[in-house]
């Protein structure tokens, strides 16, 4: 994969807020009398990639999807920093793409931002280039690559400038090849300013992206630790147990 | 020539030509209802004769086609300027009621008993319209009555009760109501191989005869009197009745009487003016 | 009968003013009727689809049933309010086309309004969530949607379409198949078929189909066009 040239986000990102980008407090989430969050409390900080890990079950779409305002919580709540209130961006495991060309996808998401008529052609320029799609811009978004389909879905993401976006296993089910090019578009947005929550089963993945690592089990935060020290020696008994056992396979 | 090339223009030449302005669709200029038989405008008189009075007066005159009771529960809710119906004590009353000025005889023509061709009841024989219905219940031969409140069903109640029978008690077995129109019902008799009572114009104009002929006519009692009667403005202040009074006054004047008898189907005539006789009336 | 044919051929070779008069006025009553039914109903099914509030559980149940509403009887109806001893009698509509354009819509709505709900909550349920992480107001929601669902709802269009032209107890009571005014092609089929001319009536049934079947041929090259622009 070429390491692409990265371009700022333009007009520019929201300014980076002082403290955490987003503190959720006791976050509660039940559904027909099981306890899917069991009252989760942690802060993201305003820059860099966390990567979410744990087992199947454990409760990280759903919090992904709580983050982004998706899902109203039970009790307890998620408290975004005042300055990027609205500007959560998700981009599910499987993408939704319109039925329209790839850029029939990200003019309508521009459009639906608010960006101006006349501002939109370069923007598309932009993202375009930032996915590497500028040559599939005239084929039908449905008719992609799984890849390019994923690629297409986080740039559309970036077309209301978020300053955290949300990924939820971007790269299951894609090949080697297909998993790079995501993580490099990755690294691109990161690079431009905006706050970055994957979820993945790839601990190699992980360890090649990660800042800090929150890890999840049976629905609570069983610990939050920067990237470098959590792939030396987790901290918890559980991450510990889910890393012996993943290795084990 | 591919999907992407053509579809688009024909598209757009269809959108152009579907949605051309509404006010397009209603016709100009004054026009009066006229509410109506079905045997009046199945035999195709109206076509023939209005054209002759719009042409002198410039009055469109539209014709609704239903059954004589309909017609006169339209212009009694005020939605015909005139009527020509033919049910002589319903006319009377429908006057008498205050729902329409004086009534005029108009035309006449007759009614006839019509059936297949080997006429199984033996009713071609009969002397009287009274002894052709008694012989269709003797030999309940199935028979197709409009059963519909119109001219035509009241003439024919009238008929059975003069000959002593009730056919409703009959009714689903050999007595058959269609409850529809002239046409219909003939449709249906010549289906069913069933007698019916139909007025001469609608039976000479009718195209659908299969072997079906006339086996009884010729009986006074048969004898089937159009009248025509305008709405009374005092019960429907909306009634265009300078309009009204104009065509009533052209249909019973000489021009519109020639113009009736003048209407002919396959040679034959198929109304015969009377607007002379009104006298006897009243 | 094939003396009918030979008639309607005749009147169609000859470019019959009435019979195109006639057609027309099909035409224009039916495809109005839809126009007008699908602007009303779209919203609608919209709200059906999307909204939640109390009762609209027994709303979309009534529509599921009014598709099933004679036309005879929406003919009665309209008839008793248009008439000029009705309560609307004062706009002198009865026996005009506008009357059957309304007749037409009271009829084709509710197919429209029951079908297009189920596409439309069919494709919300797909789109919802993408559209709300992209910050879509709820009216461009709806809009998109709606975009999205075009080449389905263009079928329940059609369906809408074949209701309308294919009434004739609605239209025949509202309208009164007044010559030249209010004839359409299938109260010229009544009429013709009481008449006994059987032939020219089915002639005229064919004249109809071959009508239905044009306008479905541009719709499917349409949406086959749609079709490639979405999947390739």
């Amino acid at each position: 994969m070429p390491e692409l040239r990265v371009l700022p986000l333009h007009p520019p990102v929201h300014p980076h807020p002082q403290g955490a980008l987003l503190r959720a407090r006791g976050l509660v989430i039940r559904r027909g009398g099981n306890t899917l969050l069991g009252g989760l409390s942690f802060e993201l900080p305003a820059s860099g990639i966390t990567a979410m890990l744990g087992p199947n079950g454990a409760g990280k779409s759903l919090l992904l999807r709580a983050l982004a305002g998706l899902l109203t919580p039970d009790e307890g709540e998620v408290a975004l920093h005042p300055d990027i209130r609205g500007a959560v961006a998700l981009v599910p495991q499987s993408p939704v793409l319109l039925r329209r060309s790839v850029r029939g996808n990200l003019l309508h998401a521009l459009a639906i931002a608010g960006v101006p008529r006349r501002m939109r052609s370069g923007r598309l320029a932009e993202l375009l280039v930032m996915a590497d799609l500028t040559r599939c811009a005239e084929r039908p978004a449905r008719a992609l690559s799984g890849g390019e389909q994923q690629r297409l879905a986080i740039v559309r993401a970036l077309a209301r400038q978020p300053r955290l976006l949300l990924l939820d296993e971007p790269t299951a089910s894609l090949d080697p090849r297909s998993t790079a090019a995501i993580e490099a578009l990755t690294r691109k947005v990161v690079a431009a300013g905006c706050k970055v929550v994957f979820v993945t089963h790839d601990w190699a993945q992980a360890e090649r992206l990660a800042d800090e690592v929150i890890f999840l089990h049976r629905g609570r935060i069983a610990e939050v630790t920067p990237a470098r020290r959590f792939f030396r020696a987790p901290a918890s008994e559980a991450a510990r147990a889910y890393r012996n056992g993943g290795l084990l396979l | 020539m591919n999907a992407r090339t053509l579809a688009p223009r024909l598209w757009l030449a269809l959108l152009t030509a579907l949605f051309p302005p509404l006010t397009a669709l209603a016709g100009e200029g004054p026009f009066i209802i006229l509410q109506s038989t079905t045997s009046t405008q199945n035999s195709g008189l109206y076509e023939a004769i209005l054209p002759q009075f719009t042409a002198t007066t410039g009055i469109e005159v539209r014709v609704v086609a239903v059954g004589t009771g309909q017609a006169l529960r339209n212009a009694r809710n005020c939605d015909g300027d005139v009527v020509i119906v033919h049910a002589r004590a319903a006319e009377e009353a429908f006057v008498a009621a205050g729902y329409g000025l004086e009534r005029h005889n108009l035309m006449y023509n007759d009614f006839v008993i019509v059936g297949p061709g080997d006429d199984p009841a033996g009713v071609a024989g009969a002397g009287s319209a009274a002894e052709a219905l008694r012989a269709i219940a003797r030999a309940r031969a199935p028979f197709a009555s409009r059963g519909d409140d119109s001219g035509t069903h009241k003439k024919e109640m009238a008929l059975w009760a003069a000959a002593g029978l009730d056919p409703l008690a009959a009714s689903g077995a050999w007595y058959r109501e269609t409850g529809s129109g002239m046409g219909a019902t003939l449709n249906a008799a010549v289906g069913m191989r069933a007698y019916a009572l139909t007025d001469r114009a609608t039976w000479i104009s009718f195209a659908n005869k299969d072997d079906f002929r006339i086996l009884f006519e010729g009986d006074p009692a048969l004898f089937n009197q159009y009248g025509i009667i305008m709405a009374n403005p005092a019960n429907c202040p909306d009634v265009k009745a300078e309009a009204a009074r104009r065509f009533i006054g052209w249909m019973l004047s000489e021009a519109g009487q020639r113009a009736i008898a003048a209407y002919r189907m396959g040679g034959q005539q198929l109304f015969y003016p009377n607007a002379e006789e009104q006298g006897q009336d009243h | 009968m094939s003396e009918g044919f030979a008639q309607a051929f005749r009147m169609i070779a000859g470019l019959d003013r009435e019979l195109f008069e006639i057609i027309l006025l099909s035409i224009r009553v039916s495809f109005t009727a839809v126009l007008l039914a699908l602007l009303v109903a779209l919203p609608f099914a919209a709200v059906l689809a999307v909204g939640r509030f109390p009762g609209r559980r027994g709303l979309i149940v009534l529509v599921n049933a009014m598709m099933g509403l004679p036309p005879v009887v929406v003919g009665l109806a309209l008839y008793l309010l248009f008439s000029r001893s009705g309560p609307l009698g004062v706009l002198e509509l009865l026996y005009t086309p506008t009357a059957m354009i309304i007749a037409q819509m009271v009829l084709v709505i509710p197919i429209v309004t029951a079908i297009s709900r189920q596409v439309i909550a069919d494709m919300h349920a797909e789109y919802d969530e993408m559209l709300r992480t992209l910050g879509a107001s709820r009216i461009q929601m709806l809009g998109t949607v709606l975009w999205e669902a075009r080449s389905a709802l263009m079928t329940v269009a059609l369906a809408g379409l074949g209701r309308a032209l294919s009434e004739v107890g609605a239209v025949m009571i509202v309208g009164g198949n007044i010559n030249h005014v209010t004839r359409v092609m299938t109260t010229a089929v009544a009429l013709e078929t009481s008449r006994g001319n059987l032939g020219l009536a089915l002639a005229l049934g064919l004249i109809l189909l071959v009508l239905s079947l044009l306008v479905n041929t541009a719709v499917a090259l349409l949406r086959s066009e749609w079709r490639e622009a979405a999947h390739a």
